[in-house]
């Protein structure tokens, strides 16, 4: 149908078809995503409000709802300072820096079977490679603020953010072991095998339960990746004030902010294609009920379920534990987490050639 | 002139601006990012070539974690500028010599359609070929011992380093992690039962 729908428009654009469709994806991708960014910072001040027993933001619209509305605004009317000394080129290059790599992953995000911008065979390798992009935005805007703290902030980023690349590079390498392809679509779709898909109860055959331990380090890589809080050293407020982001204002601090939440949704979106199962419904068995049955089937609204589940983690654990100390992140990447990966990848290996073999 | 020529062009004319630049950069760390330019610049090449993996992969490896590292030294070192200028005339032989040989080897490999090299049949990939998969293919069946040699020998290189830089300080504390999980709440507090006093009239 939608082929049908789309041919006079094809007609009509001609050779340069691809491009204009191509660019209608992109922000079919980047409008929501925008929104969900904006959306955001209102569900994680609306959520660490409550479980703080405070009302959060409620003043702006039916409850609180047109809030970062009002805050895009604000920031898009507030100049923006450069500080004396700064390296006026990088200083502004550095928010785009830390912004460009988290929108640019989106592009290989498989959001339902076939729904995808680019199906690229690597897609795993080249996720990596974007997503490591993402730590010059903050060493450059440390270091071209010109000023003591940014530059504190970026070098702990740099160490922090290169560190748990590391942990979870190697908790995917499992995933790749298991899925023998480094195509996202293709790790989702060999997800959906095994006893307990095959009698609909597809929850319990995702790469989450024989992967967990590394389900958990991606997990906690993760959110010290995106230096959220309980590693938010970067940032630490109660140390060097805002870390790389001190010498910002108005939109350009937007950007930092806006880039952190992006990667967050990111990370998320990893999280639910890596170990969750991506699209596939975990109750398949029930996807025959009349009338509710569709929802229980395959499809966008699980990912985006996932999604949401596992940003509703990271906010939470953002109002329940303390920051960690800096060597103690150090000391829980190096020694904990890439020791533990090393030691699964083991058994992995030994479990894929042993009879027992269930990832088949 | 296709697409891809077009692309190749603007690629390859990025790269040689961003490669005068690192050279030609007063500030070091502009001549770092110069540096991550080029390898954006390189890995374009390579996925004009359908290396998708090596393109990829130079990403991940130099820009993801080798060029971090190298801006963290850099922003940290106070680099005298006039002080590397003075020692020119000393260096000149030897990077001349290094030079030389290096635009002797281009000249080499460019020269190599006058040897008879474009006779070489081009290489035409069918349809749902992996370069990835290929190369995996290829490093863990006909070069699984070069392979893995290479990874010994970067492993002892890895042990090498950290032994090398591994000073003991004698004035050092260190925390013990499996002490302070083992710390129960009874090891630290104590709980006092002191009976409330009671008010006397006076």
């Amino acid at each position: 149908m939608m082929e049908a729908l789309l041919q006079p428009l094809q007609a009509f654009f001609g050779p340069i078809w691809p491009l204009v469709w191509t660019l209608v994806k992109i922000v079919g991708i980047m409008i929501p995503l925008l929104l969900s960014m904006a959306y955001m910072t209102l569900a994680e001040r609306k959520v660490i409000g409550y479980m703080h027993i405070r009302l959060g933001p409620n003043r702006v619209g039916f409850w609180g709802l047109m809030q970062p509305i009002a805050d895009g605004i604000k920031l898009l009317f507030k100049e923006i300072i450069v500080p004396t000394g700064a390296d006026k080129w990088l200083f502004f290059l550095a928010p785009i820096f830390a912004l460009a790599p988290a929108l640019a992953v989106w592009a290989i995000i498989p959001f339902a079977d076939g729904w995808v911008l680019a199906n690229v065979d690597a897609g795993v390798l080249l996720m990596l490679a974007i997503t490591s992009f993402g730590v010059y935005g903050v060493i450059i805007a440390g270091w071209a603020s010109n000023s003591k703290y940014p530059f504190l902030g970026a070098m702990r980023a740099s160490a922090q953010m290169v560190s748990y690349e590391v942990s979870m590079g190697l908790a995917l390498i499992c995933v790749l072991m298991v899925s023998n392809s480094l195509n996202l679509t293709d790790i989702v779709r060999v997800q959906n095998h095994g006893y307990f898909a095959d009698h609909g109860w597809g929850l319990f055959s995702w790469n989450w339960l024989p992967l967990l331990p590394m389900f958990v380090v991606y997990l906690i890589s993760g959110v010290a990746e995106t230096n959220r809080a309980p590693f938010d050293v970067v940032e630490g407020e109660s140390e060097i004030v805002a870390g790389h982001m001190v010498e910002y204002s108005g939109m350009a601090f937007a950007l930092f902010f806006l880039a952190e939440y992006t990667n967050m949704i990111v990370v998320s979106a990893m999280v639910a294609i890596f170990f969750l199962g991506g699209w596939l419904s975990p109750v398949g068995f029930l996807q025959h009920l009349p009338l509710v049955g569709f929802a229980f089937s395959d499809g966008f609204h699980w990912l985006a379920l996932k999604m949401a589940a596992t940003l509703f983690f990271f906010i939470w654990i953002r109002a329940t534990f303390p920051r960690y100390r800096y060597d103690q992140i150090m000391r829980l990447g190096w020694k904990v987490f890439v020791p533990l990966c090393l030691l699964w990848i083991f058994v992995i290996g030994v479990w894929m050639m042993s009879p027992l073999n269930i990832f088949k | 002139m296709d697409f891809k020529t077009i692309l190749f062009y603007m690629l390859s004319a990025v790269m040689i601006f961003a490669a005068f630049r690192v050279i030609t950069a007063r500030n070091p760390v502009h001549a770092a990012l110069f540096l991550v330019l080029a390898f954006f610049q390189a890995s374009g090449l390579w996925l004009l070539l359908q290396a998708e993996f090596l393109a990829v992969a130079l990403i991940v490896v130099y820009v993801g974690a080798v060029m971090v590292l190298f801006l963290f030294v850099v922003m940290m070192l106070d680099i005298n500028i006039e002080s590397v200028r003075r020692g020119f005339w000393n260096h000149l032989p030897l990077g001349a010599t290094i030079g030389g040989l290096m635009v002797f080897e281009m000249f080499a490999v460019l020269s190599g359609r006058y040897f008879g090299l474009d006779a070489m049949p081009q290489q035409t990939n069918p349809v749902g070929y992996s370069n990835t998969k290929e190369l995996g293919r290829l490093l863990f069946t006909d070069f699984a011992y070069p392979f893995e040699l290479a990874s010994v020998i970067l492993l002892v290189a890895i042990i090498a380093a950290v032994v090398l830089t591994h000073r003991k300080r004698k004035d050092s504390k260190v925390m013990r992690v499996v002490d302070q999980l083992a710390v129960r709440r009874e090891d630290r507090i104590r709980m006092v039962n002191m009976p409330s006093e009671k008010e006397t009239a006076e």
